[in-house]
């Protein structure tokens, strides 16, 4: 997570339910975070219509394989739309951590880079070194070779929590301030 | 098919009023579920120049796609079916919590004169589930309502932040004919 965050720049990033947000904040609390606290299976989304809104944004979605797999049908529904700006990054730990750990689809049987590229996701790789996670982070900045999907294996340690706020309206109007709109 | 029989003096203009409406309050995304009373708008929001229809794989990606617009500065319609809002229950949430301007419009089955029971228990509870999730629910039964009843959904909707849905009564698109 620091890593992929780690010379951001202009990135909007989203984080889903569940570590993925708390891991966000952990790497360092920012105006352009996007904590979600629930909407489990719509980071995905979110990420696409930011992305479709603000094309010279990049927009980078980080969530986890039980959010991801929620949401799936948002891969065809980003393959098809095609955001060059849209990265998404899936921290795979093979689990529900939130819940006690359960066992996800991934571990076994379910290979969400094949899905996305399946979806039409072309630039879709299975991340499993350091390496491969900085060249993940330096594409999320090229605007022009989106959308891109990465699926990045990790270990399944609890870590202590870094707790996030948990004020919608607030994430939602702080980011939207750092872009530069007013209030309604 | 679509029986017209009901309003078929005006059957293809209400879409258009409800198209200009959208462009005058400038809704640039436009996700959608096709549903066959919803075909001429989804035909004009995509040869729109200034609106980008999105077709999704299910109703609650809508919802959530319109809460990323919004942070990006755009504003969004979802269209569906009420079948489809079944599928959106949880992801309404992120409606008041987020507090982004939602608007939806509703194209309803399972009312005046269905032939598929299979539509009904839904089409029945579409509106308790939306009042039950704090949207509001506004309903155009005649072509003539449907340009009064879009402007007041989409001031309420932008303007006052106050999510609506905007139900489209199976009278008025026609009940759909099923033939052999």
């Amino acid at each position: 997570m620091s890593t992929l965050l780690a010379d951001r720049k202009d990135v909007v990033a989203i984080g889903g339910l569940g570590a993925s947000t708390n891991d966000m904040c952990a790497a360092g609390d920012h105006a352009r975070n996007f904590y979600l606290w629930g909407g489990m299976g719509g980071a995905a989304m979110i990420g696409l219509g930011l992305a479709l809104a603000q094309p010279k944004l990049p927009v980078l979605v980080i969530t986890g394989d039980g959010e991801m797999l929620m949401g799936m049908g948002s891969l065809a529904t980003i393959g098809l739309q095609k955001p060059s700006n849209l990265s998404i990054a899936v921290l795979d730990n093979e689990a529900y951590g939130e819940t006690g750990g359960q066992t996800s689809h991934t571990a076994v049987a379910a290979d969400l880079v094949g899905v996305a590229r399946a979806c039409g996701i072309g630039d879709s790789r299975s991340v499993t070194t350091m390496a491969e996670v900085e060249a993940f982070a330096k594409a999320v900045h090229d605007l022009t070779a989106g959308p891109r999907f990465a699926s990045v294996k990790i270990d399944s340690a609890n870590l202590e929590r870094i707790l996030p706020s948990r004020d919608g309206t607030y994430i939602l109007n702080r980011i939207r301030g750092d872009l530069g709109f007013q209030p309604i | 098919m679509h029986a017209r029989s009901d309003a078929a003096d005006t059957a293809l203009s209400w879409p258009d009023d409800i198209f200009a409406t959208l462009q005058r309050f400038d809704v640039r995304q436009v996700p959608y579920v096709p549903d066959a009373g919803h075909s001429t708008l989804i035909q004009r929001v995509l040869t729109s120049s200034t609106m980008r229809g999105i077709p999704l794989t299910t109703e609650e990606e809508g919802v959530a796609l319109l809460a990323g617009a919004w942070t990006g500065g755009q504003r969004g319609v979802l269209l569906m079916q009420s079948s489809g809002v079944g599928n959106c229950i949880n992801m309404l949430s992120l409606i008041p919590i987020l507090r982004f301007p939602f608007l939806t419009l509703v194209t309803m089955r399972g009312e005046w004169g269905e032939f598929n029971p299979w539509q009904v228990p839904m089409g029945s509870t579409t509106q308790g589930v939306f009042e039950l999730s704090g949207v509001k629910v506004l309903r155009a039964s005649t072509a003539a309502e449907v340009p009064a009843v879009l402007e007041a959904a989409a001031a309420q909707a932008y303007n006052a932040l106050t999510p609506t849905a905007v139900l489209l009564s199976q009278r008025l698109i026609g009940a759909k004919v099923f033939t052999k």
